[in-house]
């Protein structure tokens, strides 16, 4: 059986530039952040970014990363505004094509399944048609005629997902309480890469947790790279809750670009491992971090 | 629309006899919106809906569901920051989206701009391509507004919230879903507004925003002062119904003992 370990530079060295890339996890929570911080120390760039956003979206776009941005929102979770997405927008810095969030589901689950579209009803009546020219309406062949919002396809080149546990041939287990849509990613993806917080043994999976928790199968997955603590500093339950101390430095230290300079040099232009310890180092210095 | 039956249990000690505040009034006003909804998903966005959300199941309709903000479905009256004691059901994110296309949600948001038609915007202020400020992105407001009940909570009701013209069309008002077609218009339904200074609802002939009441101490020359379209009023416009003993306990002691309701909301 194919082994699929690989580190997470081998991963970015699959990837080019102009690439379609998704991004699993929903807002800051369970995002492939060590992958996102591997995409960023690369050269890669003119990305275009499927997302239900969170810091990964911060993160890609302050290191100019991203021409264009496919979301139904952006945002921290605790801390509602993510700052750099604030920025690029008012900027006009990228295309952005913003959709309801059910439109996102059904665009990725459109590409799964190898269709042109899915209809919906969401997005009817909504600017979402006026700011995204491209969208088209269909009319039912039946006899309700219903003029509905047909949905294409959001075909990725990549897809990046984190996962609590995976096998090294791609079978990956989330134990926290929402799968989210990280295998409709895989699955709309041309090749999907799962990071993990640990690789282990394929019976390992099911020795403790229901099988029903295997949400991806390595029929998805292209390549599996154990990242331990690489949703930091997103939640990765039950293994570690969102990290508030430190999305409050990312997010204050985002309001202006010195600050941002400060940050990005103490704790990005490192390596994964340096990152880490860079976090535990500051948080032991800081007056007031758990 | 008060007086109703209290089923939650009372806690031991002095009950707080202090008189409501306004985001209680709110509260008991918001918890209203789900009054007759049955066996559905409430869906409260921020902290005054979450509260009011919790106190309707307590009170008046018990059959509601209600999640504890994450992917578990809880039975019970539970504390703002607290978990549910019994869970009776699983509804991740794509549960959710499944459970709005059946229409079986009412769900409560905080626009940043709403209109005379009940269009709402969340997306952000200025044009879309260069906002003079991003907000969060449509979420899920466009379907939500054309698959099942709406409603909103808007704590500070002013001419820069309450607009002649939102700038970002993300949650649907009566005229767009009606220029939509029937596809758009037929689970539409926008059921109240409540903002800190009284209670909205479109039950008007041509769907537009209608004084319902003004909270104790607001008056109406206030209300059209604060709103930046023609609002209408009826000849008569009551009170906001002041909440019950058992409402204020149920709120104090029971689902905000921390008071997380008085951050929300400035008078």
């Amino acid at each position: 059986m194919r082994q699929k370990l690989m580190t997470a530079d081998a991963v970015v060295a699959e990837l080019r530039p102009g690439m379609t890339i998704g991004i699993g996890g929903w807002g800051s929570r369970r995002k492939p952040m060590a992958l996102v911080r591997a995409i960023c120390r690369s050269e890669l760039a003119d990305l275009t970014i499927v997302s239900y956003g969170g810091p990964d979206v911060g993160l890609l776009l302050a290191a100019g990363k991203v021409r264009k941005l496919v979301y139904g929102f952006v945002s921290l979770d605790s801390i509602p505004l993510e700052p750099h997405f604030r920025v690029a927008r008012q900027s006009g810095a990228i295309e952005a094509a913003e959709y309801d969030e059910g439109m996102l589901q059904w665009g990725l689950y459109a590409a799964a399944c190898r269709l042109p579209f899915l209809p919906t009803r969401a997005g009817l009546g909504s600017d979402v048609l006026r700011v995204n020219a491209d969208l088209r309406t269909i009319r039912s062949p039946y006899a309700d005629g219903e003029e509905l919002v047909a949905v294409p396809a959001l075909r990725l080149d990549a897809a990046i997902v984190h996962a609590s546990r995976a096998d090294a041939h791609g079978n990956a287990q989330f134990l926290g309480p929402d799968p989210y849509f990280d295998d409709l990613f895989c699955m709309a993806a041309e090749r999907a890469y799962v990071s993990c917080e640990r690789v282990v043994l394929t019976p390992e999976l099911t020795a403790t947790a229901p099988v029903q928790t295997l949400r991806i199968q390595r029929w998805m997955v292209a390549g599996v790279v154990e990242a331990p603590r690489g949703a930091h500093f997103t939640s990765c339950d039950p293994d570690y809750g969102r990290d508030e101390w430190f999305q409050r430095q990312y997010a204050s230290a985002a309001a202006d670009p010195a600050s941002w300079a400060e940050f990005r040099a103490s704790y990005l232009d490192l390596d994964e491992a340096g990152y880490h310890a860079a976090v535990a180092s500051r948080r032991a210095a800081a007056p007031g971090a758990p | 629309m008060s007086g109703t039956a209290v089923t939650g249990g009372a806690p031991s000690g002095n009950p707080d006899a202090s008189p409501a505040t306004r985001a209680e009034v709110c509260i008991v006003a918001c918890a209203q919106a789900w009054r007759g909804d049955g066996e559905i998903l409430a869906s409260p966005i921020g902290v005054i809906p979450t509260i009011a959300a919790r106190l309707a199941r307590a009170t008046f309709e018990p059959d509601l569901l209600l999640t504890d903000g994450e992917a578990m479905l809880g039975q019970g009256t539970w504390a703002i920051g607290d978990r549910p004691e019994v869970v009776e059901g699983w509804l991740p994110y794509r549960a959710i989206f499944d459970l709005i296309y059946n229409g079986t949600r009412h769900v409560m948001m905080s626009p940043s701009q709403i209109d005379l038609h009940g269009n709402v915007n969340i997306s952000g202020i200025g044009d879309f391509a260069h906002p003079k400020a991003a907000l969060l992105g449509v979420r899920g407001a466009p379907g939500n507004t054309v698959n099942h009940p709406t409603s909103y909570w808007i704590p500070r009701h002013t001419p820069r919230t309450f607009v002649a013209r939102v700038d970002m069309v993300s949650g649907v008002g009566y005229d767009r879903a009606m220029q939509a077609g029937r596809a758009a218009s037929r689970y539409h339904d926008l059921r109240r507004v409540v903002s800190n200074l009284g209670v909205f609802d479109f039950a008007t002939p041509d769907r537009v925003m209608r004084l319902a009441s003004v909270h104790p101490g607001v008056n109406i020359d206030e209300v059209r002062a604060a709103t930046g379209f023609e609002l209408i009023v009826p000849a008569e416009v009551p009170q906001t119904p002041q909440p019950s003993a058992g409402e204020l306990v149920l709120i104090r002691s029971v689902i905000d003992p921390g008071g997380s309701r008085q951050a929300e909301i400035r008078r």
